[in-house]
């Protein structure tokens, strides 16, 4: 996850979004340069006002101010320099208004870029990288790439004018006086980036602390309970104390740097400017140079101050960004899932054959040697112990994974041969842990069937017995759900993720231990009225209560990815094996209860 | 989602609740205050001590006394310095101490606050309050109230100065000040309101990224891809447009602001050079005048973002204050408290051993979030080492007497006893600590499976935990792993299945040897081979405590000594299955539905 991408790599994506972004940015660097030309003529200006008008020496000026009678002269520079202000104010406003935009349409194409990859990444990526983490990177490390190419690249172009205009200004009014000035840029810039270096250093070990701080305080608050049933406040502020002690002298230490820089940088600045009014104070005595020249070096030299200062940050954090990029682009490199070149369509309610298929998780296999058929409109049971592969066979159908050997075929046709998206319209998959959608319970049960009416709506959320429990809200379907809403119980949420499939009517609906967080009085409800509601659709069940399974056409036992029995439920009770004494064991606690 | 929290009107209450908190950052506070308002007092001197080498030596064309102006140059150069120095250092430790004290504070009273609260308000809620809302009032308390402090100053001085040298001139300077105020004034105003649309739009955006990666596997079963990219398209697109509507008034704020700098300077310029044209002011007091129409304008923006800054915090600061100063709805009375000790501090030599024996005496209750009493006048016995059974359907409230037993809530009415002493009587602790619990949604720490187990019983030994686990089959879920006991579990012990996370939850809970046992749906992710043998091994390690299970499945709770049936909150039926069954009540029923799934099942 921290592979290094090449730097062509890096520049290539940052060039395909800034595509979008190309003529605002363009318009706001030309206005930078306008302004810092604008600049640049004000403080001339009033050069020239206070050598030629004020002092009388009209050697230097302009000739079409110097033919103005003098008492015009004055009142002709400060509309002059009022030109110039507004001029200032248009470029301004044309600067600060385009720079965003670009910044904006270039985040939005990287934004909606990385959002659509990765709904198109295999389910296998999405089971292996933690959904913390990749948040992470969609949203820090896109505006730290963000800020570097809209503020601090735009910046550093605009700044790289800026001091070569000015240094050409200086230069050209007085060259030992502008070698002075001038003498300090590299310093500032070789110290701020030896600086900046070492404390970009110690802001990723700031950040990391942080990130362990935070991680501390999350599982206190998603642990409570365990906490408190434990009784261990004391040893949970012990552990959150001890961080953010080492946080604090972290912090401190980085204090410490940081003042440090500034105070060298503020010495530089204060040195320069004082060696400028020193020198130019001498030179303006033995009449080198004019009080006007004088102090437009003033000003130049303090308005270049900042820029400089503020172009090491942009060179220094080249790397932070570099490793941003990198983040970005582990997303970006991973691969889509593959759509076939020709697909081809199956029918859906047909067979579905799975031919000796094995599969494995990193090399630790799940499945073996797999194989049945289930006819059309049939209903499947699969009956397993925890880890014998019954919710892998549920993905291979939805072709989430894709088996190492063997086939599967839905009407006679290999699955990697289908449009994905195709496919899994056409099997409705129901997981164990279902995620809702942060909008309404009806927005939530509607999502893969836009165009369902109200009544077909009711009949799929009674079916899985959640009518009840939607009455019973304030709000109805109109009640807001997931991570910004109303928080919904694990049986509720199976309940609405039913529906969900219901409602799709999809061919093939495959229930993955669909109903463990149900009541037994619900749970029968709803498996009553399943093969019903499911209409000719083809129904997998994976459970393991036999309860749940007796009543499919077909039944077969795993375990360790080995199918090691099979038949109705009447036959596999009457072999003797492991479904029999799993039903056994099941029901010894129904008769004992009948007996009392 | 915080962001969207607006702010009443602004209030100064929560903000000076958050003073005692922060003492220790006070006197770095002040250092920096004080070095900072120093620092405003060098900032207007500074162009004027510049300006003055116009006057004295460069139009007079003479450097007398010039070695004298360097050196008291040079000397208040050292003391600016020294000065940034201070006012960095107090910065920097206000902002760490503060930062770190209010997040203790917000901790410690999360270790405090009953169950109720944290049923109501999510960690992520929390969680955010304890790291970010801190750390923006850590960061405002550091640099924005010293720095609106310093604005204030330098503004001031600025205009006094600028006074002393020519009113005349200065007068030319104020008559625009307040059209630059006004202009602050109205475009602050709106630059906020577009501001919050801004930080609206971009909570959306993370929203839309939580729901797409963490949902990311639900929408790939139900092919809804292509509508989920459309949707986000939407969001950032209207995130992009607020943005740009933003910076579109911003644009033409901060220039026309500095226009006004410009503009004052030229007339400055125009009125100065004719003043200086008739001898009234020299050319030095002039170019002073012009670096403070240029600065002094500039100010006046940043100063009205400082301060919209602070009017904007008020949101978090009264957020980090109601969580700091929120009270626990069950507390210990002081006199317990001297006994027992506290949470973080308890006085383990003055504990009873407990037994067992819980009473509910006339006990009412009503959820502090209002509605319906669900107990009413309720009592029961019952005796060390008997098994008590809540049965009834999802969402019943099967839960509610065994978070009264726990002292998760206080009851509205009667008294709660345990060993024949009212609850409330000893501390939270104390009783927290021999009670065993076992989760439906069982949560581990991130760290080893050994350290996950020994959680329940910080002194337990590597055999004890081991033992642990084998009693509740746990034993295998390590022997799988590669690196055994040791293996890391993760972040909340998501490397696991529910199952796993279940059965060693089970070994966390028996290795703390608890009085009371409670077990809510505690195998519902197990199966049903493993469940017997964990029912077996609670039996026979838990023979004499006290255990309260919830269960929806009948057979599990056979056995029990006393059955309660729970329905939409209240205790309908209680007594033993045989009594229930001759009853003919809502048991009854149950039991015949699940008994006819049962027969059907044998075939």
């Amino acid at each position: 996850m921290k592979k290094k991408h090449g730097f062509t790599k890096k520049t290539r994506l940052l060039l395909r979004h800034l595509r979008p972004a190309a003529s605002a940015f363009a318009v706001g660097v030309l206005a930078s340069f306008a302004a810092t030309i604008l600049k640049t003529v004000f403080t001339q200006v009033i050069r020239f006002t206070v050598d030629g008008v004020l002092l009388g020496e009209t050697a230097g000026l302009p000739s079409w101010l110097a033919a103005l009678e003098p008492g015009k002269m004055l009142a002709a520079s400060c509309a002059l320099a009022a030109v110039v202000a507004v001029l200032e104010f248009a470029v301004g406003f044309i600067h600060d208004s385009s720079l965003p935009k670009g910044s904006e349409r270039f985040v939005k194409s990287l934004r909606d870029s990385l959002y659509s990859h990765i709904q198109r990444l295999p389910y296998s990526w999405h089971a292996k990288n933690p959904t913390g983490d990749i948040i992470q990177r969609c949203t820090s490390d896109v505006e730290v790439v963000r800020a570097f190419i809209a503020d601090q690249i735009v910046e550093f172009v605009s700044t790289v004018f800026l001091i070569a205009v000015y240094m050409t200004m200086m230069f050209t009014m007085n060259v030992k006086i502008a070698l002075l000035a001038c003498a300090f840029v590299p310093l500032v810039i070789g110290t701020s980036m030896y600086y900046h270096r070492k404390i970009g250093r110690s802001f990723t070990a700031f950040d990391e602390s942080e990130g362990a701080l935070s991680s501390i305080v999350q599982e206190n608050l998603t642990g409570v309970r365990v906490v408190r049933a434990f009784g261990r406040e004391r040893d949970e502020l012990e552990k959150f104390r001890r961080r953010n002690e080492t946080h604090t002298t972290l912090w401190l230490k980085m204090g410490r740097m940081m003042t440090t820089f500034w105070t060298f940088g503020d010495t530089v600045s204060f040195v320069q400017l004082f060696l400028v009014i020193l020198l130019g104070v001498h030179m303006c005595v033995g009449g080198e140079i004019t009080l006007g020249t004088y102090l437009a070096f003033i000003n130049y030299t303090k308005q270049m101050n900042w820029p400089v200062r503020g172009l090491c940050r942009v060179i220094t954090n080249m790397s932070k960004v570099g490793v941003s990029i990198d983040r970005l682009l582990y997303i970006i490199e991973s691969d889509e899932e593959h759509a076939p070149e020709n697909p081809k369509t199956a029918d859906m309610h047909g067979d579905i054959c799975f031919d000796h298929v094995s599969f494995a998780y990193d090399e630790q296999p799940v499945l073996r040697d797999v194989s049945f058929t289930i006819p059309g409109g049939s209903t499947l049971g699969i009956l397993g112990e925890t880890g014998s592969g019954k919710s892998t066979i549920a993905l291979l159908m939805a072709r989430l994974y894709d088996p190492q050997q063997g086939a599967i075929r839905i009407g006679g046709v290999d699955l990697r041969e289908m449009d994905q998206a195709q496919l899994r319209r056409g099997v409705g998959v129901v997981l164990q842990q279902p995620f809702l959608f942060s909008r309404t319970l009806k927005e939530n049960i509607m999502i893969a069937a836009s165009d369902a009416d109200q009544e077909q709506v009711d009949a799929a959320v009674k079916d899985a017995c959640l009518y009840h429990s939607i009455q019973e809200f304030k709000e109805g379907y109109d009640t807001i759900v997931g991570e910004r809403g109303v928080t919904l119980s694990g049986g509720q949420k199976q309940r609405t993720a039913i529906a969900r499939t219901l409602l799709s009517g999809a061919p093939v609906m495959v229930f993955d231990d669909s109903l463990s967080a149900v009541d037994a009085k619900t749970d029968e409800a709803i498996r009553m009225r399943l093969r019903e509601a499911a209409g000719g659709s083809t129904l997998v069940l994976i459970a393991h209560r036999v309860s749940t399974l007796q009543a499919a056409d077909q039944i077969i036992v795993l375990s360790e990815g080995r199918i090691i029995e099979r038949g109705t439920h009447e036959e596999l009770i009457r072999q003797g094996g492991v479904y029999a004494r799993t039903a056994a064991m099941q029901s010894a606690r129904g008769e004992a209860e009948a007996d009392g | 989602m915080a962001d969207q929290v607006q702010s009443k009107a602004f209030s100064l209450k929560p903000w000076l609740k958050l003073i005692p908190t922060t003492r220790k950052a006070w006197p770095a506070f002040w250092l920096s205050v004080v070095s900072n308002i120093a620092l405003a007092f060098i900032d207007f001197y500074l162009p004027l001590l510049q300006s003055r080498v116009v006057d004295e030596y460069i139009t007079v064309g003479s450097l007398e006394g010039f070695g004298g102006y360097a050196a008291h140059y040079a000397v208040i150069g050292v003391v600016q310095l020294a000065l940034i120095i201070l006012y960095f250092k107090g910065c920097m430790q206000c902002e760490a101490y503060s930062c770190r004290d209010l997040r203790d504070a917000c901790f410690v009273n999360l270790q405090r606050l009953s169950l109720d609260y944290h049923n109501t308000t999510s960690a992520g809620h929390n969680l955010s309050r304890v790291m970010s809302d801190t750390s923006k009032i850590a960061e405002m308390m550091a640099w924005t109230i010293s720095d609106t402090l310093w604005g204030f100053a330098y503004i001031i001085g600025v205009f006094c100065v600028m006074a002393r040298l020519s009113f005349k001139l200065a007068v030319t300077l104020l008559v625009i000040a307040p059209i630059v105020v006004l202009l602050t004034f109205y475009f602050q105003k709106k630059l906020i309101v577009l501001n919050r649309q801004v930080r609206a739009e971009h909570s959306k955006i993370t929203g839309g990224y939580n729901e797409g990666i963490m949902g990311a596997k639900t929408s790939k079963t139900l092919a809804l891809e292509d509508k989920l990219c459309g949707e986000f398209e939407e969001i950032t697109s209207r995130a992009a447009r607020a943005g740009i509507l933003h910076a579109r008034m911003r644009a033409i704020y901060v220039p026309l602001i500095v226009l006004c700098g410009t503009l004052a300077a030229s007339v400055t310029l125009y009125r100065g050079g004719h003043m200086v044209q008739g001898g009234e002011v020299t050319l030095g007091v002039l170019s002073a005048f012009m670096t403070y129409a240029t600065g002094l304008f500039q100010s006046f923006r940043w100063q009205a973002a400082r301060i919209s800054q602070l009017i904007s915090l008020q949101a978090n600061v009264e957020r980090v204050s109601g969580l700091i100063h929120e009270t626990p709805t069950v507390t210990d009375n002081a006199e317990v408290e001297a006994k027992y000790g506290d949470c973080f501090a308890p006085k383990t030599e003055n504990w009873e051993p407990m037994h067992g024996e819980v009473t509910f005496e006339d006990v009412s209750f009503t959820y502090p979030d209002g509605g319906e009493e669900v107990l009413s006048h309720f009592s029961m016995h019952v005796p060390a080492g008997s098994t008590v059974a809540f049965v009834g359907e999802t969402g019943a409230g099967k839960s509610t007497l065994v978070n009264l037993a726990c002292r998760f809530y206080e009851p509205t009415g009667g008294r709660v006893l345990i060993d024949g002493v009212d609850v409330q009587q000893r501390s939270q602790l104390w009783l927290h600590s021999h009670i065993g619990y076992v989760l439906q949604e069982p949560h581990l720490f991130s760290g080893t499976i050994r350290e996950n187990i020994r959680y329940g019983r910080p002194d337990a030994t590597d055999e004890e935990v081991e033992a642990a686990a084998r009693a509740v089959n746990a034993d295998r879920i390590a022997a799988k792993l590669p690196r055994g006991y040791e293996t890391d579990v993760g972040e909340c012990g998501d490397n696991l299945s529910t199952g796993e996370k279940q059965l060693i939850s089970f070994a966390r809970a028996i290795i703390a040897k608890p009085r009371i046992f409670v077990l809510d749906e505690a195998t519902s992710s197990v199966d049903t081979e493993t469940e017997r043998m964990i029912q077996q091994a609670t039996k026979r390690l838990m023979d004499g405590t006290t255990s309260f299970v919830i269960a929806h499945r009948l057979s599990t709770i056979r056995q029990a000594d006393m059955i309660l049936v729970i329905d939409h909150g209240k205790v309908v039926e209680q007594g033993t299955h045989e009594e229930l069954l001759a009853a003919g009540g809502v048991y009854h029923s149950l039991y015949i539905t699940q008994l006819r799934r049962q027969e059907k099942q044998n075939g």
